[in-house]
């Protein structure tokens, strides 16, 4: 019996999968509410970039640019955390309203 | 520390299309403490909601390296990672610093990875253990865990006729990590961000071992519409239910709200201490807001020596 053992050089390597991957996957449908922007009353302040769950404020050189609505499930966290006054810069409308407007 | 304009140049280190749940407060804490650091990180997640919605196969929501683990060794998987880049960089095949994460639900961490967590902090590895703290087994179904308080509802002990809801307190963890004398322990929520990053940015500022404890309500388990998940973190701090504050080297340093709130106004709005609030069970109220008076009067006592010397 000469059975020779693997060593932990020789065994196999566990799967590795591709980072970021999930981001193909679409949680958007999800939704029954969706955050509205209005960008004219938008302070960029950031806080709804840094509170979303679903990495869904699309952010460039600083400022607020949009909502990623492919991934967004509309939980409403922006629209709370919004500290715009009196109206606030993010309104969560029914998905329907919402997706005829745009 | 960094503004949120230098934050927003950093990648994010989550994807959307991850499955947690509408509102979840988990990808929260991942986001607000990865983003808090300037050099790259390598993850590892205790088995937990987290690890299994953020890597459904062959899909994965980690702009970072992530290593899959099992539930009850986060801490030990991360102190192999850490030491196999001590050597390398003692080899110099790498020269570059990284911060090694490894998170944990409360599962993963209160209950079945206390041993391996106990022991990475005991041998003093370079890394950041970050419990977010949902205070159930959510992921499986809402089991009571050593982090749920008393009074909670769970499907383990439910309550009803004869039970009302969990019976024990729960266990302070942020206490026992402080006992493993380590440079820096901090337990902080997620309705504040720039607490949050300082507390992260801090964290990685600091070589050796650090744990942070982070509240993070559960939409699911908890029983709240999911745009409150913020705002009932705020409402635990400012009752003093889960105190904020870090403990560096020793010296507690404890953030004190304005107004020290009722502990009622924290559980009322959730699902999962509905049936405290029914005819019979005002002795029990009494009773979680005694020992939520209790516990921060103790905290408070152990801040006092600093304030004594007069640094």
């Amino acid at each position: 019996m000469s059975e020779v053992k693997p060593g932990w050089k020789t065994l196999p390597e566990g799967d590795i999968v591709k980072g970021g991957t999930a981001a193909e996957f679409k949680t958007g449908d999800w939704r029954s509410e969706r955050p509205v922007w209005f960008p004219e009353r938008c302070i960029h302040c950031m806080f709804c970039w840094i509170s979303c769950p679903d990495s869904s404020i699309v952010v460039k050189d600083g400022k607020m640019t949009g909502i990623d609505y492919d991934h967004c499930k509309g939980c409403g966290i922006c629209v709370k955390e919004c500290p715009v006054k009196p109206n606030k810069a993010l309104e969560m409308k029914p998905e329907r309203e919402g997706s005829c407007q745009r | 520390m960094a503004s949120l304009k230098e934050l927003a140049t950093r990648k994010d280190p989550l994807t959307g299309g991850h499955r947690m749940c509408p509102g979840c407060g988990a990808p929260i804490v991942v986001r607000q403490i990865l983003l808090a650091s300037k050099d790259p990180v390598v993850v590892v997640s205790a088995t937990g909601c987290l690890e299994v919605s953020t890597t459904i196969f062959p899909y994965s929501a980690w702009n970072v390296p992530f290593l899959h683990n099992a539930f009850e060794n986060a801490g030990a998987t991360m102190s192999g990672v850490e030491a196999a880049y001590q050597n390398f960089k003692k080899k110099g095949k790498i020269d570059q610093h990284i911060n090694f994460v490894a998170f944990g639900g409360d599962g993963g961490t209160y209950d079945i990875g206390l041993q391996s967590l106990s022991g990475a902090m005991e041998r003093g590895h370079d890394l950041t253990y970050v419990c977010y703290n949902n205070e159930a087994y959510m992921n499986t179904g809402v089991q009571r865990s050593g982090a749920t308080p008393r009074g909670a509802n769970t499907t383990t002990e439910p309550a009803g006729k004869v039970s009302q809801g969990k019976v024990q307190w729960r266990k302070d963890l942020t206490e026992i990590m402080v006992a493993h004398n380590i440079p820096y322990v901090a337990q902080g929520i997620i309705g504040n961000w720039s607490d949050l990053t300082r507390k992260a940015e801090k964290a990685f500022s600091i070589r050796g071992p650090k744990f942070m404890n982070i509240l993070q309500p559960c939409r699911l388990g908890w029983g709240y519409r999911p745009d409150a998940t913020l705002e009932l973190a705020r409402l635990a701090f400012e009752t003093c239910a889960w105190p904020v504050y870090e403990v560096e080297n020793g010296v507690y340093k404890i953030s004190k709200p304005k107004e020290k709130k009722p502990v009622i106004e924290y559980l009322k709005p959730q699902d999962r201490f509905r049936h405290l609030f029914k005819p019979g069970n005002e002795a029990l109220l009494a009773d979680i807001q005694a020992e939520v008076d209790r516990r921060w009067g103790q905290l408070l006592a152990k801040e006092a020596p600093r304030q004594g010397s007069g640094q």
